[in-house]
């Protein structure tokens, strides 16, 4: 592939344009093939979040049904009582994006740099949990993370968990039921998300040009901090996008793996949806809440990557 | 090793391999290999205790703690007959969930690298928003949309799999997507200049060459199906999906039949990828 790419220049390098022979007709083709999936999203994707801007300005019940009063006063009451929860989900997602970057990056350069005719099966091994539910796995964190398992036990005669407990990372001698144990499924839960893209821009980097920085006297960080990582910048950004997105409404580690003080937003929303008989018109206006936090996140992000290369 | 065969090989190799490699170097090499492994051992150990506690005889109602062994839950997986209809259900829903939207994204896919039509960019944000967008607000808004047209009353298997085609459309479009814009175009302009018809052209290289790429978006659709919980509990009504089981047992209880599922799962999956790396190196051999 690559060679054949470098020999012929003269053809265009992607197969993205269509071929230039075609008669410049109008088209129906393209539309016929786009329709049926893209009516898909928008009846429910797009028409939902519609629906549900106008459901949180709803009042009722499901006995007597719901109206549109443009209630706005709905907002203060997806806010006010819950402000703890939006915090939760703050903490967490930022923290557990964080850790994912710091433990990923180096995992992706190791397969990328350093794995050598292994690279495939490391990458496999990134990916087969993946195949167990994920439910499971998280709830396989409660036998690890148990008080009378070995990790609980080497943290605390190492005093570590004092201290986190301290920091109210952990709670007591415990670290089931705490923060921190929410935040280490979450980590766990959404690290291939990071490692995948990060190592698909990290093996894309020419060793040569690590060779060349190590010729011109760059030492293994110098090399690092000035060829590698700008050149791994994509997969950074991807990276932080996959894990952000999922976990900031992620709700199940906080269920599974938390207490009732780690309350995060999706558990709410479920719990006015599900389990209430009017709180559905709160949830809504929590749920745009929390979509529009989230778009405005995104798209600060790809401002700076493009949805082209996102995509 | 492209790139090793384009360059031309090198007068004196021996000399070159000697670099000053500083005795800080070599430390960092091994601090870079050790943080792998206990990364590594944090990414598989869940699945190492699935394993281990799927041969488990629990004390209580819940298979946390070691007790003992025993093969209990692998000869009857199915003694707990809500538990094995929840998997038949994702299953199913699973697969239509999986045929549907691998059809409607791989169409998109060949209309948008393969097009050139107005309104491109639109539709990449259409495209890219069920991606940015938390599952929760997905499952929520969309429920909002049942409530307020069919009623909750209705909410139920079409419900599930009408929300599982939404949110595994985008993945297919941007798998199939790459495979495509990643295909060397000279060979079906190769087809077209040896008089292939755009059918014949299209039957006979293009589809075989994307193949692999619409396998691999059915795979992810089926596995991002199969998998979710929080969009489903959200249409799911009254009707539970495997996922929607296990989160209620963290409730009720937590019988070593689920991690022996979890196993099976994990070994399945193993087992597969494996044939058909052998398949494939043996079909590579052979030519």
């Amino acid at each position: 592939m690559s060679s054949t790419a470098l020999l012929d220049k003269s053809d265009p390098p992607a197969a993205g344009a269509p071929p230039e022979d075609r008669k410049p007709r109008r088209n129906f083709t393209p539309w016929v093939l786009l329709l049926p999936g893209l009516l898909w999203l928008i009846l429910f994707f797009l028409v939902p979040i519609l629906t549900s801007v106008s459901a949180s300005v709803q009042t009722g019940n499901f006995d007597d049904g719901f109206k549109l009063t443009w209630h706005w006063a709905n907002y203060v009451d997806a806010v006010k009582p819950y402000w703890r929860q939006y915090l939760h989900s703050g903490i967490f997602s930022v923290a557990t994006t964080v850790l994912c970057l710091a433990l990923g990056y180096p995992v992706a350069y190791f397969i990328a740099f350093k794995g050598g005719k292994w690279k495939s099966l490391l990458m496999a091994l990134v990916i087969v949990p993946s195949f167990t539910s994920f439910l499971i796995r998280t709830i396989a964190w409660k036998t690890i993370l148990a008080d009378n398992g070995f990790v609980v036990r080497i943290l605390n005669d190492l005093y570590i968990l004092k201290i986190t407990s301290k920091l109210g990372i952990t709670v007591g001698t415990h670290v089931l039921a705490s923060p921190g144990a929410v935040v280490c499924g979450m980590v766990y839960n959404f690290l291939p998300f990071m490692i995948l893209p990060l190592y698909t821009s990290l093996e894309k980097i020419d060793p040569r040009l690590l060779e060349a920085g190590n010729d011109l006297y760059c030492g293994t960080f110098q090399t690092w901090r000035r060829i590698t990582l700008p050149l791994s910048m994509p997969g950074v950004i991807g990276g932080t996008l996959l894990t952000f997105i999922p976990a900031i409404g992620d709700y199940i580690n906080a269920q599974l793996l938390g207490n009732a003080n780690t309350g995060v937003v999706g558990q709410s929303i479920e719990n006015l949806f599900l389990r209430k008989t009017d709180g559905y018109p709160v949830g809504s206006a929590m749920s745009v809440i929390m979509m529009v936090g989230t778009l405005v996140l995104v798209m600060m992000y790809i401002r700076k990557a493009g949805t082209e290369d996102l995509i | 090793m492209a790139t090793q065969t384009a360059v031309p090989a090198p007068i004196a190799p021996a000399p070159l391999k000697i670099r000053r490699r500083s005795p800080l170097a070599w430390i960092g090499d091994h601090v870079l290999l050790a943080a792998t492994v206990v990364i590594f051992i944090f990414m598989l150990l869940p699945n190492a205790v699935i394993l281990v506690m799927s041969f488990n005889q629990p004390i209580g109602k819940y298979d946390y703690t070691w007790n003992q062994f025993s093969t209990e839950a692998w000869a009857h997986p199915c003694a707990n007959q809500a538990l094995c209809s929840s998997m038949g259900l994702s299953l199913e829903i699973g697969l239509i969930a999986t045929v549907v939207s691998t059809a409607l994204g791989t169409m998109i896919a060949f209309a948008m690298v393969r097009h050139r039509f107005k309104a491109r960019s639109g539709i990449n944000a259409l495209l890219f928003l069920p991606m940015a967008a938390p599952e929760v607000v997905m499952g929520a808004t969309l429920t909002a949309l049942f409530f307020n047209t069919i009623g909750p009353g209705s909410l139920g298997f079409w419900t599930i799999t009408i929300a599982h085609v939404m949110f595994c459309l985008s993945y297919v479009v941007v798998t199939v997507k790459s495979r495509l814009a990643g295909m060397d175009p000279t060979l079906e302009r190769a087809a077209q200049d040896l008089y292939a018809t755009p059918t014949q052209t299209f039957m006979k290289v293009t589809l075989p060459l994307v193949a692999p790429g619409i396998a691999a978006a059915a795979l992810l659709a089926f596995a991002l199906s199969i998998d979710d919980y929080i969009i489903t509990a959200f249409t799911a009504g009254q009707r539970t999906t495997f996922p929607m089981y296990i989160f209620g047992s963290v409730q009720r209880s937590y019988p070593a039949q689920i991690n022996v599922i979890g196993s099976i799962m994990l070994i399945g999956t193993m087992a597969i990828i494996a044939v058909s790396t052998i398949l494939g190196r043996m079909r590579a051999t052979r030519r």
